[in-house]
């Protein structure tokens, strides 16, 4: 017991207004940190079977745990009946997911005229110097920059991301998709509703799944997540 | 060694053949030797609209299939001795030939005259392939028409895959009052859609339909708006710069000519 007391905890629980974050220990073996884990969650104050829900985050530090390891860990939690497993945060990945990510969220210069019956897709975002002409198509995994004339189809988000967006000086697509919502063109005698710039616009899905197109100056504050802020250094005279 | 050009346009009906018969006749016009291969096999006419119908002896297949030498097959003009035809062949399909056969030919062609003009058949399979084969340089036809614009983007496309010099425009049966309307699409739209360079503008012209179906070129008509253009064309493709052709109606060239003078309309 006394071993027990001198030590640092494995697990540590704090409470916050949000619910419980689950401090592990990143230095012990992943068997101790799961037995210490149980026993922390069969002390009588963490027995939440009958209160109401508790929403956890847990915190690894740097470990690294696979797939496996995180459904274990899962199931060892989920045994509390009324607990949520909300977030598991570790400060490592592994070198295929870097990769992947930057991959995901490289932006691919392309200068060039996309042509009827051609289709060009990226991994990541597209920046493409030229048209898409009618019949054209472009798609990306992540967003899509026109600096020509859009008249063709784009897909942005191919991989579910609807949070991408299609940006085109010159905005007149057949077709538009975004994860997997899609827009046409209105046809001829069609009546539109909303107000088109068709210079520099953006097409963009909103909260109720539609997709939206606005000015380009409505992207910073619709998408702040596409600055690379630390790449970015504001000189003020 | 000459220059092998593909003439093509995706799109059937815009006026490959004429563009063909035409630039080549121009070409000849200005003393270069020129010849002309039909690669529309099943479908031939450029024999027709020159009026070499009843000279045909051996055609492209038969060349081919060296039933004949290609100096047999090629049919002389009747105005010109510089140009030539390799006809098509009307009773075989365009599998009865590869685009390797064609490199052959236009190549041994390409020895003995200034210019190969190859009319490519509609569509972009293998007769396309075929006629694309050999060529050095490519011309694009398009007429101001919105599906006609979308096929030779899609050719386009296809061309500046092939190993060859980026394709240059030709649009053909231009209507100026229709341009002027706003009512048919103007030249400039044409062209930034397509984002190639312009070789030339024809306006659509009555006689050149008479014409074709003379099997006489409109190219040998002095008079003749669409003559002019193709005139044009020809010196462009020899290298010469010639301003683009004014598309309004005769006042406006007055006017311009006076304005060129400094006389005030």
């Amino acid at each position: 017991m006394t071993e027990k007391e001198t030590r640092p905890p494995r697990v540590t629980i704090k409470g916050t207004r949000d619910g419980l974050t689950f401090i592990l220990d990143d230095q012990c073996s992943y068997n101790e940190l799961l037995t210490e884990l149980h026993e922390k969650l069969s002390e009588e104050q963490y027995r939440l079977d009958h209160g109401p829900l508790v929403h956890v985050k847990l915190f690894l530090g740097k470990r690294y745990l696979d797939d496996q390891q995180i459904a274990d860990l899962k199931e060892q939690i989920s045994e509390r009946k009324n607990i949520v497993i909300d977030d598991i945060r570790s400060d490592v990945i592994t070198v295929e997911e870097a990769e992947n990510r930057r991959k995901d969220s490289r932006v691919t210069r392309l200068a060039k005229i996309v042509r009827s019956g051609q289709v060009i897709e990226i991994r990541g975002d597209l920046l493409l110097l030229g048209d898409v002409n009618p019949g054209g198509t472009v798609r990306a995994t992540g967003n899509i920059f026109i600096l020509g004339a859009l008249r063709g189809i784009a897909q942005a988000g191919i991989s579910g991301d609807d949070r991408s967006i299609i940006c085109a000086a010159t905005m007149q697509p057949s077709q538009l998709r975004i994860a997997d919502i899609l827009r046409r063109a209105p046809e001829k005698g069609e009546k539109v509703e909303e107000e088109r710039f068709e210079d520099l616009e953006c097409a963009y899905v909103n909260g109720q799944f539609e997709m939206v197109l606005d000015q380009l100056q409505r992207v910073a504050k619709l998408r702040p997540e596409l600055n690379d802020e630390w790449n970015v250094r504001t000189v003020d005279m | 060694m000459g220059e092998a050009i593909v003439i093509t346009s995706g799109k059937g009906g815009v006026g490959k053949t004429t563009t063909t018969v035409n630039i080549g006749t121009a070409l000849a016009l200005t003393g270069k030797s020129v010849a002309l291969v039909d690669t529309d096999i099943g479908l031939r006419n450029l024999d027709v609209v020159m009026g070499l119908e009843n000279r045909i002896i051996y055609d492209l297949v038969d060349v081919v299939e060296q039933q004949c030498k290609l100096s047999q097959a090629l049919i002389r003009d009747k105005r010109f001795d510089c140009l030539v035809l390799l006809p098509a062949a009307q009773t075989k399909d365009k599998a009865a030939i590869d685009p390797s056969d064609m490199e052959e030919i236009v190549e041994e062609l390409k020895r003995d005259y200034d210019y190969v003009l190859i009319d490519c058949p509609a569509g972009i399979e293998q007769g396309f392939k075929n006629a694309v084969a050999g060529a050095d340089q490519s011309i694009v036809v398009s007429t101001p028409e919105v599906s006609a614009v979308r096929d030779a983007d899609r050719i386009v496309g296809l061309l500046e895959q092939e190993d060859m010099d980026p394709p240059r425009l030709v649009v053909n049966r231009i209507r100026n009052h229709m341009m002027q309307n706003g009512d048919m699409l103007d030249v400039d739209e044409v062209v930034s859609t397509l984002a190639i360079e312009l070789l030339g503008a024809v306006v659509d012209d009555d006689s050149v339909i008479k014409a074709a179906n003379d099997g006489q070129p409109i190219a040998m008509d002095p008079d003749s708006k669409a003559s002019i253009a193709y005139r044009n064309i020809a010196r462009r493709i020899n290298g010469e710069s010639v301003p683009l052709m004014n598309f309004d109606d005769d006042k406006g060239v007055l006017k311009k000519v006076k304005k060129f003078f400094g006389i005030r309309a």
